[in-house]
């Protein structure tokens, strides 16, 4: 009976590798044949190097450049949403000051995602932090959670969108390192704004890349480095 | 027995649709074939997407043809570069008829790209 049986399963065994082996070339070439991209790549994680020695106070640029890819209507009423915002510092005891643009800081291990109910917030295997939007139900735990602020809710319908960027009533929003152009093979709108490359953008995992490079040269941070986000995006000269 | 029973009500009913002269009659824009026929896509479009957005959303995996995207792109009114514009738009005059709201279009622009960028280029 034993014998029976091993030899049906080394039968089921051989079949199935050999159907495997039989269909696997065919899904690859329907793949490629279709046009289809192979997806956000687990290798890569991309990252944002912010040179606040570079970024000028009273410039708007990359706020600008962000409301206008996206689609937002560039308020600053609290309904209204913000994806990017300048921040201005003071040291009262040099009186020193710097500006910096804040937007999500794409962590490693986001609490927008681990608060969410419906598995809406997530993380795309090339570590960008997002809010899938056919799942948000509107009901803003990510917004609380998140360290940064760097959530908004839209509270009015929205005409008229960017066809590459949704935005709906009802749902939460934030930077998506503008995925759309990421996947199409250019730079979110902010880091190709700035008149003052203050903003590097790259691929945080890649040795070559020049992000990576200057980050193992430079003294950089990550904001709220204690609450061990591990962001993406880090800051120079804080 | 009830498999062909099934099958006979089907063709009936597709008969009785195709006779019909209140069925909706959409402007399909520049139309043409491109992933499935018309038939097939009439009864399984929904499925595509619905597969395709979280695929794209949450893999990054971007498929070219089944986007809704693309559908807009070829679909879109000739006249108004819109698939919801009108009472006879492509994807409004169906949903209209069978009475299923569309949730696509709160978020989802409903405008041909190649139109919305003319419009907005500065």
């Amino acid at each position: 009976m034993s014998d029976v049986n091993s030899q049906r399963r080394n039968f089921l065994k051989t079949s199935l590798g050999a159907a495997a082996v039989a269909i696997a070339p065919g899904m690859l070439l329907f793949q490629v044949a279709q046009g289809k991209s192979d997806g956000a790549d687990a290798k890569v994680r991309w990252g944002m190097l912010i040179d606040t020695a570079q970024c000028k106070p009273g410039c708007n640029d990359c706020v600008t450049a962000c409301n206008k890819e996206n689609g937002l209507s560039g308020g600053i009423a609290v309904t209204d949403s913000q994806w990017i915002r300048k921040i201005d510092l003071k040291d009262i005891s040099t009186g020193r000051e710097i500006s910096l643009p804040m937007m999500c800081q794409h962590c490693e291990n986001p609490p927008c995602v681990d608060v969410c109910p419906t598995a809406a917030s997530f993380k795309r295997p090339d570590g960008i932090v997002l809010v899938d939007k056919h799942r948000c139900i509107g009901c803003r735990y990510c917004m609380m959670a998140c360290p940064y602020k760097a959530r908004s809710f839209v509270h009015e319908p929205i005409h008229d969108q960017n066809p590459d960027v949704p935005r709906g009533k009802g749902t939460v929003e934030s930077c998506t390192f503008c995925v759309h152009r990421l996947d199409e093979g250019t730079q979110p709108a902010c880091a190709e704004a700035c008149p003052n490359k203050a903003i590097l953008f790259g691929n945080l995992n890649d040795p070559e890349s020049e992000i990576s490079k200057k980050i193992h040269s430079v003294a950089s941070i990550q904001i709220r480095a204690d609450l061990q986000l591990n962001t993406g995006v880090h800051y120079q000269g804080l | 027995m009830r498999l062909f029973a099934s099958l006979l009500l089907c063709c009936c009913f597709t008969l009785a649709w195709a006779n019909d002269s209140s069925a909706p009659k959409p402007d399909i824009g520049k139309g043409g074939q491109c992933v499935k026929d018309p038939q097939w896509m009439r009864k399984n479009h929904m499925h595509l997407l619905k597969h395709q957005r979280d695929e794209a959303v949450r893999k990054g995996i971007r498929d070219d043809q089944i986007s809704l995207k693309n559908c807009i792109e070829c679909h879109a009114s000739i006249k108004d570069d819109s698939v919801i514009a009108r009472d006879d738009s492509f994807c409004v005059a169906c949903h209209r008829y069978e009475a299923v709201k569309i949730d696509c279009f709160e978020c989802h622009s409903g405008t041909r790209k190649t139109a919305w960028l003319q419009r907005n280029a500065k």
